[in-house]
Order: C-alpha cells, then sequence, then structure tokens
C-alpha cells in the first residue's frame, strides 16, 4: 500500500451508498426546466379534449345536443355516453368494485361531473366548442349531509343498484348504503366498557379535502390503428395497474398498451385512480385516429378528480381511574361520495383503519365502518398516508387527549403509561395487525427532553393564570402526537389490487464497465427515486452510485410493479432493489472466486469487491467482476450479470413517531401562531437523511394546511364553494411555520435493509399535533373538542362560544 | 380567429409569432417556442409555476396576455444557467439545499427568486418568504427554498454561505 491507496472511509464515500446525503440527480434537468412532465408531450396531429361539466349536484340528463358545437372551428368530435356505449365504456369498474359513469348516463351526481368530451386541434377551440354544447337537465334533490344519506325519505343517488342488496363488499342496509366493514371483538369491548371506571365519547370529523398536487392529472393518448396499439402517457403513479385496467376494460391485448409516467408535478395519492379523462381521450384517439391530450386545470381537479378524508368517526375509550386504557370502539361514517372510487387494496374498504389503535396497548377494540354515496366527487385517496391511516391517527391522538383531559392528566404521561412496551414487538394489535418493531418509549422521552416539555407546560400554566386574570389576550396549546403507521403495502396474503398481488420489483442489469441500469415497478413524484434507489444498490454490490441509472414508468422496459403510494415504495420496491443486487453479489462472488483461483467461500465482501479472507492483496473490485462477467465466467456459467427480484414483503412496516406542536392563539381575533414544531421520526434504516429531512418538511406543511384550512366545502344544495386556489387553502412560505426534524433507529426486523418508508409519517402525525395544540389552548375555557379545520374564523368562533370573547 | 403578428426577446433570441389576441404568455412560450420548462400550476395566478421574468418584472404568464408582451424581452428558466452551461448560483442552490422535489414549482421558483436578488441581493429570511410568498409549493415546506436563495445570495455576494441553525 502507499499513501494514494484510498482508506476504507474513501472507498465508502466514493460510493454514495446508503445513509449518505447524496445529491439528488434529478436535479439537473429539473433546475434547467427540462424536465418532461405531460403537457410536455407534443405529437404530430395532436388534438385537445376537455369536458362539459355539469353545474348541478343532482340531476337528469334530458338531452344534450352537440350540433352548435360541432360548428366551431377546429371541434372534430363530441364524445357523449351514447357514444362511449357503442364501446362498451360508458360506465368503467373503480378500485373499489364500485362502477363509475365515464361521461353522465341519464343524470348527474355530483358538481362538475364529467358529461361530454369535446375533441378540438387545440385547447381554446376545444373550449369554445364546450361553450357550444347545451345540456338540459331536470334538477333533483340533492343529498350533501352524509348524516342523512341513511334517512328513509334520502333521495336514491344511484339508480343503476336498483334492487341490489349486495355490493362488494357485503350487505347494503339502504339504497345509499355502499358497505358496512366491521373488526374486532365486539362482545368483548362491549364488556370493557361496561366495566369501565372512566370512558369517553366524542365525534371527531376529519373533513374533505383534497391532494392537489401542483401538477393537475393528464395523459396523451395515441392509438395506431395500423398496429392496434394503444400508447399512454399520463401522471400515473401505479402504470403498471393502469396498463392492465385498460387492457381489462378496453379489451384490448396488454402488450400493446404502452403506458408511460413521465416526470410527474407532484401525486400524494390523486394520480393512483383512472378518471374519466384517460378513457375518453382514448376512446378520442381510436375515433379520430390522432393523438389526443387532456390536461384538467385547476378547478377540475379539485372539484372532480378525487378528495381524501370525509370521515366522521364517533370515537369512545374505556380506561381505569389511573389512566390505563381497556377498551376502544369507533363507528365511521364514511362519505364515498357518488361512486366508491376509493383507492385501496381490493379486500380493504375502509383501507387500513384498523390501526386505529395507534401506539397503544389496547387489550380489546371494536370498529365498525358504513360507507355511504353523497352528491359529492367520488374519490376517497390516500393524501399523502397509507390507506384511511391518517384518519385513523387522528382519531385515536384526538381521543387520547380527550381522555387525558377527563383524567386531568397530562397527554404525554397518559400516551407513556398505554404504549406497546418495546419486549412486546412483534405486537399483535386487538385489530388484527402485526407491528413489527418500535421504541416508543424512547421516541418520546427524547421529544419531551428536546424540547423541554416541562418547561412548555409551566409556561402554559403561568399564561392560562394571567388570561383569567385578564393580563394578556393570548393562549397557548402544546399538541402532542405520537403516531404509528402502517405502510408497504402489502402482503400478497391479504393485499391486492383488482386481483393482482402487491408485490414490487427490480431488474438490475450490470454493463461490462462496471456501471449500470436498474428498473423497477414503481414512480417517483418528486420523492427522489432516481437517487435513492441507486445508494441501495450502491451499498450492496460496491459500484458508486453515480454509475447507476434508474428507470421507471416504462411498462415496456420495467418489470411489472403496482406503483408509488402508501408509503410502499421503500418498504416494498426498496426490498426488491436489495434483493435483485443481492442476487448480482451472489453471481459476482461465483465469478471473483473462479478469477482468484478460490473458493467462493473464502471470500468475504469489503465495501466494493470480494477479499480472500486473510490474504488482503488478493481483491477483486466488483468493477473488475462486471467486465469478467462479460468475458470470463467460470466453466457452465451464463455471460453477463443482472437480475430480476419481485418482492412479496412478510408483513407491513410500522413506522412512528413522536411530534410537539407549540401554538399560541388570540381570541380576539382567532389568529395563531405556529411557535415551535418538532417532529421526531422514526422510518427504520434512513438510505439518504436529506430526502428524508425533505420529505417530512413536506409532509408537515400538508398537514399544517389540512389541520389549520384546507378543505373541500359543499353548500347545502351541492355547489363547491373552495374549488380555486382563491378559497382552497394552500400556505404560502408566509404562513409555512418553521420545522425542526429529530430521528430514531428502530430497524424493520423483515425488511431486507431495515427501512420502513418515510414520506407519509408527517402528514399522518402532523395533523393530530396541530389540532391537538388548538384543542389543548381552548381546553381550560372548559372545550372538549373543536372540529377542524382551525381557521382564524374557527377559532375566533371557539372563543367566543366559549366566553372568551364578548 | 384573427392572429396577430407579435415579436419578443427570449433569453436573448429575437422570436416571434401569430397568435390570436386571447391567446396567454404561458402557452406562446409553451406551444409556440417549445419551451416547455415554464409550467401551468392553476390558471388564477395563485400557484406561480408560470413565473417568468419580462422587462424586469416577474410575471405570472398565465394571466397575461401574449399580445401585452409584444416587443418585450422575457426570460424562462431555460435561459437560467451560466453562459457555459454550468448551473448558475441559483440552480446549484436549490439543488444543494435539497430545495425541490417533483421540480413542478421549480422553474418559477427559480425565476421569482432571480428578480427578488435583483432587488435585494442580500435578503433576510422574512424578506425571502414575503418576496416568494407567490409561489406555491407542495412537496418541501418551503424551508430549504429559503436556504437555497440564502446560498445563492451568498455565493452571489462572494460570502461565505453559513446555514441558519435549525
Amino acid at each position: 500500500m502507499n499513501d494514494m491507496t484510498p482508506t476504507r472511509e474513501q472507498r465508502t464515500a466514493a460510493l454514495e451508498g446508503m445513509g449518505c446525503k447524496r445529491k439528488r440527480v434529478e436535479d439537473i434537468r429539473f433546475t434547467q426546466g427540462k424536465g418532461n412532465y405531460v403537457d410536455d408531450v407534443k405529437l404530430p396531429g395532436m388534438l385537445h379534449g376537455d369536458f362539459v361539466r355539469s353545474p348541478h349536484a343532482h340531476a337528469r340528463v334530458k338531452a344534450i345536443k352537440t350540433e352548435e358545437a360541432l360548428k366551431v372551428p377546429g371541434v372534430l368530435a363530441v364524445i357523449t355516453a351514447e357514444t362511449l356505449k357503442t364501446v362498451n365504456l360508458a360506465w368503467m369498474p373503480t378500485l373499489a368494485g364500485d362502477v363509475q359513469m365515464v361521461l353522465a348516463d341519464g343524470k348527474v351526481l355530483f358538481q362538475n361531473q364529467e358529461v361530454a368530451f369535446v375533441v378540438a386541434t387545440d385547447r381554446y377551440a376545444a373550449d369554445d366548442g364546450i361553450n357550444k354544447v347545451e345540456v338540459e337537465y331536470e334538477p333533483l334533490p340533492p343529498l350533501v349531509d352524509p348524516f342523512k344519506a341513511m334517512d328513509h325519505n334520502a333521495p336514491v343517488l344511484r339508480e343503476d343498484l336498483a334492487g341490489k342488496t349486495t355490493g362488494a363488499h357485503g350487505p347494503r342496509k339502504h339504497h345509499n348504503h355502499i358497505f358496512e366493514w366491521t373488526v374486532g371483538d365486539k362482545d368483548l369491548t362491549d364488556a370493557a366498557f361496561r366495566r369501565a371506571e372512566v370512558t369517553i365519547k366524542e365525534m371527531i370529523s376529519y373533513h374533505r379535502t383534497h391532494p392537489s398536487p401542483l401538477e393537475t392529472c393528464q395523459c396523451v393518448c395515441s392509438f395506431d390503428k395500423v398496429k392496434g396499439e394503444l400508447t399512454i402517457w399520463g401522471t400515473f403513479q401505479a402504470p403498471h395497474v393502469i396498463r392492465t385496467v385498460v387492457s381489462l376494460i378496453a379489451k384490448l391485448p396488454e402488450q400493446k398498451i404502452h403506458v408511460i409516467a413521465p416526470d410527474i408535478g407532484g401525486g400524494f395519492g390523486n394520480k393512483v385512480g383512472a378518471y374519466p379523462g384517460y378513457i375518453c381521450a382514448a376512446v378520442a384517439s381510436i375515433v379520430t385516429g390522432k393523438p389526443v391530450k387532456w390536461v384538467e386545470d385547476r378547478i377540475e381537479n379539485l372539484t372532480a378528480t378525487s378528495f381524501a378524508r370525509d370521515y366522521h368517526m364517533t370515537t369512545e375509550i374505556a380506561a381505569t381511574k389511573e389512566g390505563k386504557v381497556t377498551g376502544l370502539r369507533v363507528h365511521v361514517l364514511a362519505d364515498h361520495g357518488a361512486f366508491d372510487a376509493c383507492a385501496d387494496p381490493s379486500k380493504w374498504p375502509a383501507g387500513f383503519f384498523n390501526i386505529v389503535t395507534g401506539s397503544y396497548d389496547f387489550p380489546t377494540a371494536h370498529l365498525t365502518v358504513d360507507g355511504v354515496y353523497t352528491n359529492k366527487a367520488p374519490g376517497g385517496v390516500a393524501y399523502r398516508c397509507s390507506f384511511r391511516v391518517t384518519e385513523a391517527a387522528y382519531c385515536i391522538e384526538r381521543a387520547m387527549d380527550i381522555l387525558a383531559q377527563k383524567l386531568g392528566m397530562d397527554p404525554a404521561e397518559l400516551r407513556l403509561k398505554n404504549f406497546i412496551k418495546p419486549e412486546q414487538f412483534p405486537y399483535h394489535s386487538a385489530l388484527g395487525w402485526e407491528y413489527d418493531s418500535g421504541d416508543y418509549h424512547t421516541a418520546m422521552r427524547k421529544m419531551m427532553e428536546t424540547t423541554d416539555y416541562a418547561a412548555l407546560r409551566k409556561e402554559q400554566a403561568d399564561k392560562r393564570a394571567a388570561f383569567k386574570r385578564g393580563e394578556t389576550r393570548e393562549i397557548m396549546g402544546l399538541g402532542v402526537s405520537f403516531f404509528t403507521e402502517i405502510v408497504g403495502a402489502g402482503p400478497s396474503k391479504n393485499c391486492d389490487i383488482l386481483g393482482i398481488a402487491m408485490f414490487d420489483s427490480c431488474e438490475i442489469r450490470m454493463h461490462p464497465t462496471g456501471a449500470g441500469i436498474a428498473r423497477m415497478g414503481t414512480k417517483s413524484q418528486g420523492q427522489g427515486h432516481e437517487t435513492t434507489w441507486a445508494q441501495i444498490i450502491a451499498t450492496e454490490i460496491g459500484i458508486p452510485a453515480d454509475n447507476i441509472m434508474v428507470e421507471e414508468g416504462n411498462t415496456d422496459t420495467a418489470p411489472y410493479g403496482l406503483g408509488t403510494y402508501g408509503s410502499r415504495s421503500t418498504p416494498v420496491a426498496g426490498a426488491a432493489i436489495a434483493m435483485a443486487a443481492r442476487k448480482i453479489k451472489a453471481k459476482a462472488q461465483m465469478i471473483a472466486a473462479y478469477k482468484l483461483e478460490v473458493h467462493e467461500d473464502d471470500l468475504e465482501f469489503d465495501i466494493d469487491g470480494f477479499r480472500v479472507k486473510g490474504l488482503p492483496e488478493k481483491f477483486m473490485s466488483m468493477k473488475d467482476i462486471c467486465w469478467a462477467a462479460y468475458n470470463s465466467v467460470p466453466p457452465g456459467m451464463e455471460p453477463g450479470l443482472e437480475a430480476v427480484s419481485y418482492y412479496d414483503p412478510p408483513n407491513m412496516t410500522y413506522p412512528f413517531g413522536a411530534y410537539l406542536c407549540v401554538m399560541d392563539i388570540d381570541v380576539d381575533t382567532g389568529v395563531y401562531k405556529v411557535r415551535r414544531f418538532y417532529a421526531l421520526d422514526d422510518c427504520g434504516t434512513r438510505i439518504n437523511p436529506m430526502i428524508i429531512e425533505g420529505q417530512v418538511h413536506g409532509g408537515l406543511t400538508e398537514a399544517f394546511a389540512i389541520a389549520m384550512g384546507q378543505e373541500i366545502r359543499y353548500d347545502d344544495t351541492g355547489n363547491v364553494v373552495t374549488g380555486s386556489f382563491m378559497d382552497f387553502f394552500m400556505p404560502t412560505m408566509v404562513e409555512t411555520p418553521h420545522w425542526e426534524t429529530d430521528f430514531t433507529v428502530t430497524p424493520s426486523p423483515h425488511h431486507p435493509i431495515g427501512a420502513k418508508g418515510v414520506g407519509e409519517s408527517p402528514n399522518v402525525g402532523g395533523v393530530p399535533a396541530f389540532s391537538n395544540a388548538v384543542n389543548d389552548a381552548f381546553s381550560f375555557l372548559g372545550s372538549t373538542h373543536i372540529q377542524m379545520p382551525h381557521d382564524f374564523w374557527r377559532n375566533w368562533k371557539a372563543a367566543k362560544t366559549l366566553g372568551a370573547v364578548a | 380567429m384573427a392572429k396577430t403578428h407579435v415579436t419578443m426577446k427570449v433569453n436573448g433570441a429575437e422570436v416571434e409569432g401569430l397568435v390570436e389576441p386571447r391567446t396567454l404568455l404561458v402557452h406562446f412560450i409553451r406551444e409556440n417556442l417549445q419551451l416547455t420548462g415554464t409550467h401551468v400550476g392553476c390558471e388564477t395566478t395563485h400557484c406561480g409555476a408560470c413565473t417568468v421574468d419580462l422587462d424586469g418584472m416577474s410575471v405570472k404568464s398565465c394571466t397575461v396576455f401574449a399580445v401585452q408582451a409584444d416587443g418585450s424581452e422575457i426570460t424562462t428558466v431555460e435561459g437560467m444557467a451560466n453562459p457555459d452551461g454550468s448551473l448558475s448560483a441559483l440552480q446549484e442552490g436549490f439543488r444543494m439545499m435539497h430545495g425541490l422535489q417533483c421540480g413542478f414549482c421549480t422553474p418559477g421558483m427559480i425565476m421569482r427568486a432571480h428578480r427578488l436578488l435583483q432587488e435585494n441581493p442580500s435578503p433576510s429570511e422574512q424578506d425571502i418568504r414575503m418576496g416568494m410568498s407567490g409561489n406555491l409549493c407542495r412537496c418541501t415546506g418551503y424551508q430549504n427554498i429559503v436556504r437555497a436563495i440564502q446560498y445563492a445570495a451568498a455565493k452571489l455576494n462572494n460570502v461565505e454561505f453559513k446555514e441558519a441553525a435549525e
């Protein structure tokens, strides 16, 4: 060795593998405006399609007159449900086992529902055409309040389901009922409540909101009549699933469908489902023989393509006087809108809401969810969370605070008293999950020490006293939140989408010069997969991350995968990447043994190559092994160095975290100020701390938006009143608080690299932290629960209701 | 619809085109000039993804008609790299400080930040947050965008970039 020989640290650093704050490879193109998003796709002769939409929430469609529209210069076609019926596509199946109108068939069921699709030479001409389509409506009584959906005299929304007493998830109790889903032991839970020394009961609502990524949903469909092939560029979080769905419903051979998800401008769950725009653009391309682009505008995005939440959760906890929880009972009324288009694994009509026991050792629990139809947009997507997990986390974290208030205990102390203990993992929850790993007490105590929680409580007590003395008009709230997520859907034993098990995949091909390409079934929408996936491979096989090109989003080249949502990419595809890399490494070891003339058991992997045990100078680098794979493999071995892995996870992963929000509220104006926000996340092994921190910042900002004002609200007649960024709260840099991040590391025992996923934790844990801060601030004035979102007006109203404002 | 002839200087090059009076500047830039770095996020002047620099002002090109920009000088994100093709201080700052994720708001952020630093070469965090408040981001939570702009300001001022305490 001489002075120029790199040290072990230098060799490790050169890989830019796991644990390193590698700068993102994506940023080179994005910072120069050279990304390639769907609306950037331009094809020769491309047409534009746009929708005529319903102004009514509920109405019969008596007639659609298209003659005048077809006279508009540039308009080539107007597609209606009647057109679609000729190809049997007037309705489409939803991921939740329901059916949904692609275009209004006889009636409309929500405002801005798609009624007709105008195809024109450019987007301006399409808009001219829309203005000339005449639709005759007969308004019907709208059903807006989900609590009235199952009244005996409630209007019939879904006439297509007349007489159907069974839906995709069992019996239907009423013409507007979709499903009832029950989990847990009712008798044991009822008994726990009968014996309980203390109980609480509260109806906790999680309002309707929307993921609203900055890029809306869009696609370009191009049908080649000669080859019979359909190519779709689209904003798809799950491109392979889209290919299969299109094949099944359009009856096209799957090998003749090419789905390409190019760069995606944010997803947050909005881009998982299949929307009428995709179907109409595809049909329009088949009809016209030309490529057709569909780009929704922001109002369409907010009002028609999906929503999130709208869960109304009647929550009860039974406990001892000392604050030990003994039972949990939750009934959810779930407003699904006009069609059940929830993007959940097929067997889970309420997603994984049965994670609602949270981080606590509930001996028994019982959960019932009733889904109902209303005259609102369909959807129910997982907006930056695993399926219905943020609803569950909000429910239990709010309820624990309410219990603490009733017991006169500190909310943090109550949580510490009821946490699942480290030695209880793997832990079997009362509602059926097996939590993989956790150390909740350490995380909570670290949060309390770092923020000096005790001092903050003291300050709050002083401020409350001062408020009562009339010395201040400001109140202070501490929002504690301790969440456990369930992500990484999921094991084939209980997770599928339309019958396809929710595995994920990776293919790695190493090239002779020590470089390679890796392809996955996932699709980044900003998570930075091109950067982090290469880091996993770099550490596993000892090739610098810079030498690995990551490609996602092309169904012709990538192995089949279920896509990116529900924080599943790292738990599932991340595992597939590690397993594919290990196959590469195993073959590389055989090649190295042959070249170094030793038995492969005599070799050990050492950062970036294989070394003969006990003979440090006998070493072969992975780079050299790559070359050898193409010219001198052992006799009988196939040349080349590539591998494919499909990973069916044995279990979900369970990230967790401890958050604290410190908030001051002026009672006379309702204006709040987030003084401090601390977020400790445990996502197991950390692949790229820079990206994790970025994910946490972003998720917290979305949580802040949701908790403090972001809402899709309807008036009594079913008009959306928050249909643009003027009314739908999107925090700017000015409102957004400063974020403090921290972490502990409790690896997942069943994941090849111990990683759990993080992208959604901050949204799941953040919403209860903000809401608990507001509720904690007002609690000393006599309130138990104030519904979200906590905007200035509602805060002022709460202060007034509680008598703090004259 | 009758078309109007417009000429502009975009990223240093003279360009011209025929547009309808109602054609939005962003569509002229994206469709006629094929400069697709400028994005459309809301069509209502809220999100700022379409921000360009027009005659020394930050302008949201989704609510300006192309005919209004006739005779003007425009810079888009495609005109921001250094003359040798390397990343400018701002572009580098966004990358180094992880100031972007999906990249959709980034061109507008960079264009607005570019003008902000012309107006105020040494902005405080408060100045940045106020000056950038017309640009929305759904991914980053803004904190790293603030750091990216501070990084660029330091580099342009030839002073050492000091990260604000967490």
